[in-house]
């Protein structure tokens, strides 16, 4: 009770100094918050190319109705294989005409249908990724009747190696960032403190238990921190409402990951703010 | 009650500030802590308010050892012993009560008792007519009682006094001694520090003890000699 009162205090005596670190909190927390957003942007644009990723298994023509129902249904039963579409001639001339229409007469004049029966092998999301398809088309081309797996080879491998920078580089940046947030965070709450030294000082001499001094700073952090995350989700709210009504279509964060990131600006705060009355006890 | 064994202190750059003291200061005693400056006086409350530990010997208040305790334990100390300095050390920007409320809800006093015990105390130290001012509106002698009213929130058995008189005319330096004799009057200890010979004299009774570059060179319970700085005591002195 008497800390969170101190820390409400503290607020209230020095409504500048603490709306300042307030301030350099929301504004280290900000950059966070547009990393967060480019990175969801990011994976989002990822996540559209990643759904085309799929099988395609060419079949003779002759293949008999029992042999595509055998193997429709061989392949459906893969935990990995989310659904499984049979395309007959027919059906791929027509898709080729609707999707390459400056190819329309070129298929029209044609005789003979030059486009093979298929199966299409949709994967399940988490499971488009090379070594799956890889393993899925080996598997079809096992059987006589199958002419050839398609997956895209090149371009399913370089969307990974462009998932695999992805991540790296959002873990190695949102690592530095946060870094630097952190420190920001614990030279605001340091100035905070060193402000109140006096009051530090009078505790230590009257015999106040460490934790008893320690508790009200915490609090001032952790509420800092807050202040500091909601001030920076405000910011990065009318970033991303600038760029989506002016510039490009952009998606907005779940809002779990600003409830994430007001709980990590609070525990920065108070981590921060721990650091800080630590080294300041010492010292006194 | 305070029990100094061959405590020595002493700091990397600046040498012995203490050297191989040793003294026992009994309960409800009045004592004055005396020496040139640098003699190492306050480096002696520090070392009773365990501020500072000692590098040789052992300090023992009331039970507990300098030796013994540990950091987390040394609050049991400090609300055993008041402490008051000569420039107040006061919290700026706060009124004489809420200075001393300070101390009372930090030390876990319930919060319901904590305007009218701190009234009470600045009642005991006579300033409960200035509760409500500023401390930095208070004359230098009644910031001085705010800080013995605030030292004694915690009913500490002794008072240390690092020279508490040493900013304060000669009229608010009386206020303050009668006021320390009147709480030692109630069985409180009171141990001060100062290098005002004069003051030493005007309270006979009172022990003495003088310090000369970290050495103790006099107690006036036990030595035989007279006590060096006085020497020689026929001649005038400032002030007679």
């Amino acid at each position: 009770m008497y800390a969170l009162r101190e820390a409400i205090a503290a607020f209230r005596r020095a409504p500048v100094l603490t709306g300042l670190s307030a301030a350099m909190v929301g504004l280290a927390l900000f950059v966070v918050g547009l990393f967060s957003l480019a990175t969801y942007n990011l994976q989002l644009a990822l996540s559209l190319i990643e759904e085309r990723v799929e099988v395609v298994v060419y079949l003779r023509d002759d293949t008999r109705q029992s042999e595509i129902d055998q193997l429709l249904t061989e392949l459906s039963a893969l935990d990995e294989v989310g659904q499984v579409r049979y395309l007959s001639k027919r059906d791929a001339l027509e898709r080729a005409q609707t999707e390459l229409p400056e190819f329309g007469e070129l298929f029209l004049d044609s005789e003979v249908n030059p486009l093979p029966q298929s199966l299409e092998v949709e994967l399940r999301p988490g499971d488009r990724n090379p070594e799956v398809v890889e393993r899925i088309s080996d598997a079809a081309e096992r059987y006589p009747f199958v002419e050839d797996a398609l997956y895209g080879e090149e371009w399913v491998d370089r969307l990974f190696t462009l998932r695999r920078v992805g991540a790296a580089s959002t873990a190695v940046l949102g690592a530095a960032f946060a870094l630097v947030a952190a420190l920001i965070i614990g030279t605001a709450l340091r100035i905070t403190i060193f402000a109140r030294k006096d009051e530090i000082y009078v505790m230590r001499l009257v015999g106040a238990k460490n934790g008893f001094i320690r508790r009200p700073f915490l609090l001032e952090g952790a509420l800092a921190g807050i202040a500091g995350g909601i001030l920076a989700s405000l910011m990065t709210y009318a970033t991303y409402h600038g760029v989506h009504t002016y510039l490009f279509d952009i998606s907005w964060v779940p809002n779990l990951w600003v409830f994430i990131g007001l709980a990590i600006g609070g525990c920065f705060g108070t981590a921060s703010s721990a650091v800080a009355i630590r080294k300041h006890l010492r010292e006194i | 009650m305070i029990k100094l064994t061959h405590v020595s202190k002493e700091y990397p750059k600046r040498g012995f500030a203490v050297r191989d003291v040793s003294f026992h200061l009994k309960k409800s005693e009045f004592a004055f802590l005396t020496g040139h400056s640098g003699s190492g006086k306050s480096t002696m409350l520090r070392l009773i308010h365990m501020t500072d530990r000692p590098t040789d010997g052992a300090v023992r208040v009331t039970g507990f050892s300098s030796a013994r305790i540990t950091e987390r334990d040394l609050w049991k100390v400090r609300r055993r012993v008041g402490m008051v300095f000569q420039d107040f050390r006061l919290l700026p920007g706060r009124t004489a009560l809420q200075n001393v409320a300070f101390v009372l809800e930090v030390t876990g006093t319930p919060t319901k008792a904590v305007q009218s015990r701190a009234q009470r105390l600045l009642a005991q130290v006579g300033l409960a007519p200035k509760a409500s001012a500023l401390v930095n509106e208070l004359s230098g002698g009644e910031q001085q009682r705010v800080a013995i009213a605030r030292a004694l929130a915690n009913d500490p058995f002794v008072l240390l006094a690092d020279e508490p008189t040493g900013n304060l005319d000669e009229r608010a330096t009386r206020g303050i001694m009668e006021l320390f004799k009147d709480i030692n009057a109630k069985g409180m200890a009171v141990l001060m520090a100062t290098h005002d010979l004069e003051l030493i004299r005007r309270h006979p009774t009172a022990r003495v003890f003088e310090l000369d570059q970290g050495e103790l060179v006099y107690d006036s319970e036990t030595s035989t000699k007279p006590q060096p700085s006085s020497v020689p005591q026929s001649e005038p002195t400032r002030g007679d």
